[in-house]
């Protein structure tokens, strides 16, 4: 081993280890954000949300981002609404 | 009237026995009739922490099933008047608790008693979801930790919505945060999240932070609270956090790193010249 190698195993050792608490804040408020978003949500709506992808696979190539799912509840009842973007080229 | 708590985590393994225990004898201790009851249905530890595992002859599934009555069932605390246990039961029956079983224990506990103190089983099962049901107050028990936190945001959510005050439309349950396992040092060295970011990230009141203490363990070894040990960092930090609860403005500890030895030396001289 090199002189210089060993310095920088020596100066890697006393280095700190990088501090990693901010990665866990950021990550925590991404997720938690987005499961709050689905809180009042029920739970069929992720699998629903599969299936009909699934289905629409079936004759479009679509990209897994471009399928949407919403539900709103309005009062006395509740709108489903589908958004799906189609590739140009399949039209 | 009485009030019901609910000491739950989503998580396991965070504290929450430690802190039922802790709780019920700091409430007992303010002259508040309590009872604390152990939901952890098929895997009872309660009764070890509070020191009375070989006094359980019946148990919550006997009363539910009618097999024993209440107070045949309830262990009196011998380490402060007042207080009471009800230990969970070893079936591995899941369906053992029951709606209507728990709600009658419940009513016939509210009675007599001031304070009930629910210690939920981790997970979101139902176990979880019974201890949580009837609560006036919920102490969410976090550790600093991402597992931890996101947990305790997802039963934030199931608080506000599977109570009976969130499905009867009555005002909500008060939720309360506790952080515990807390080590100021490792905030201060950057690897644990801090107080300040738990507090902003789940948004509900603080009730007080339990340090990571080597007074817990000891405390569950002889089977006594770690709330009774007065000398401890844990045990005052319980008794901060019970008389938060009561209402009263006590300031939060154990949240700074202990001063090093330099800064120690440097605040005796400075006291000595005053
Ligand atoms: N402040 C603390 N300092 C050090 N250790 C602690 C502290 N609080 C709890 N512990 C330890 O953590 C472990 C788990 O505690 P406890 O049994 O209270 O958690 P729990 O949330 O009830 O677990 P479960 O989900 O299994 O019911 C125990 O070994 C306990 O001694
Ligand atoms: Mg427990």
């Amino acid at each position: 081993m090199s002189i210089a190698n060993k310095i920088s195993r020596i100066l890697d050792y006393l280095k700190r280890p990088e501090k990693t608490s901010h990665f866990a804040k950021e990550r925590l408020q991404i997720i938690i954000a987005h499961e709050r978003g689905m809180r009042d949500k029920p739970d069929y709506l992720a699998a629903l949300q599969k299936d009909l992808l699934d289905v629409i696979a079936k004759y479009v190539a679509i990209d897994k981002e471009a399928v949407k799912v919403d539900l709103e509840r309005k009062e006395g009842f509740s709108v489903l609404e589908l958004n799906v973007t189609l590739p140009d080229s399949t039209l | 009237m009485t009030k019901i708590i609910v000491i739950t985590s989503g998580k396991g393994g965070v504290g929450k026995t430690t802190t039922s225990a802790s709780f019920a004898v700091g409430l007992a201790g303010r002259g508040f009739k309590t009872a604390v009851i152990d939901f952890d249905i098929g895997l009872r530890n309660l009764d070890l922490i509070m020191g009375c595992e070989r006094r359980v002859v019946y148990d919550f599934v006997n009363v539910i099933r009618k097999e024993a009555s209440l107070n045949q069932a309830l262990i009196r605390d011998k380490h402060i008047k007042d207080l009471f246990i009800l230990p969970a039961s070893q079936t591995r029956d899941k369906d053992a608790l029951t709606l209507e079983g728990v709600a009658a224990v419940l009513e016939e506990l509210s009675k007599t008693f001031d304070y009930i103190v629910c210690d939920s089983p981790a997970g979101i099962e139902r176990g979880a979801q019974l201890a949580m049901y009837f609560a006036d107050s919920a102490i969410v028990v976090t550790n600093p930790e991402v597992s931890s936190v996101r947990d305790s945001d997802r039963m934030l959510g199931l608080l506000s919505s599977k109570t009976k005050r969130a499905e009867e439309g009555q005002p909500p349950l008060t939720e309360h945060l506790l952080l515990t396992r807390y080590s100021p040092k490792r905030v201060a060295r950057g690897d644990m999240l801090s107080l300040a970011d738990v507090n902003e990230i789940l948004a509900i009141p603080l009730l007080g932070v339990i340090p990571e203490s080597q007074a817990v363990l000891r405390a569950s070894n002889s089977g006594d609270p770690v709330i009774l040990d007065k000398e401890s960092d844990a045990g005052q930090a319980y008794l901060d956090a019970v008389g938060r609860f009561l209402g009263e403005e006590i300031p939060h500890r154990f949240i700074e790193e202990k001063g090093n030895w330099l800064k120690r030396i440097f605040n005796l001289k400075e006291r000595e010249t005053v």
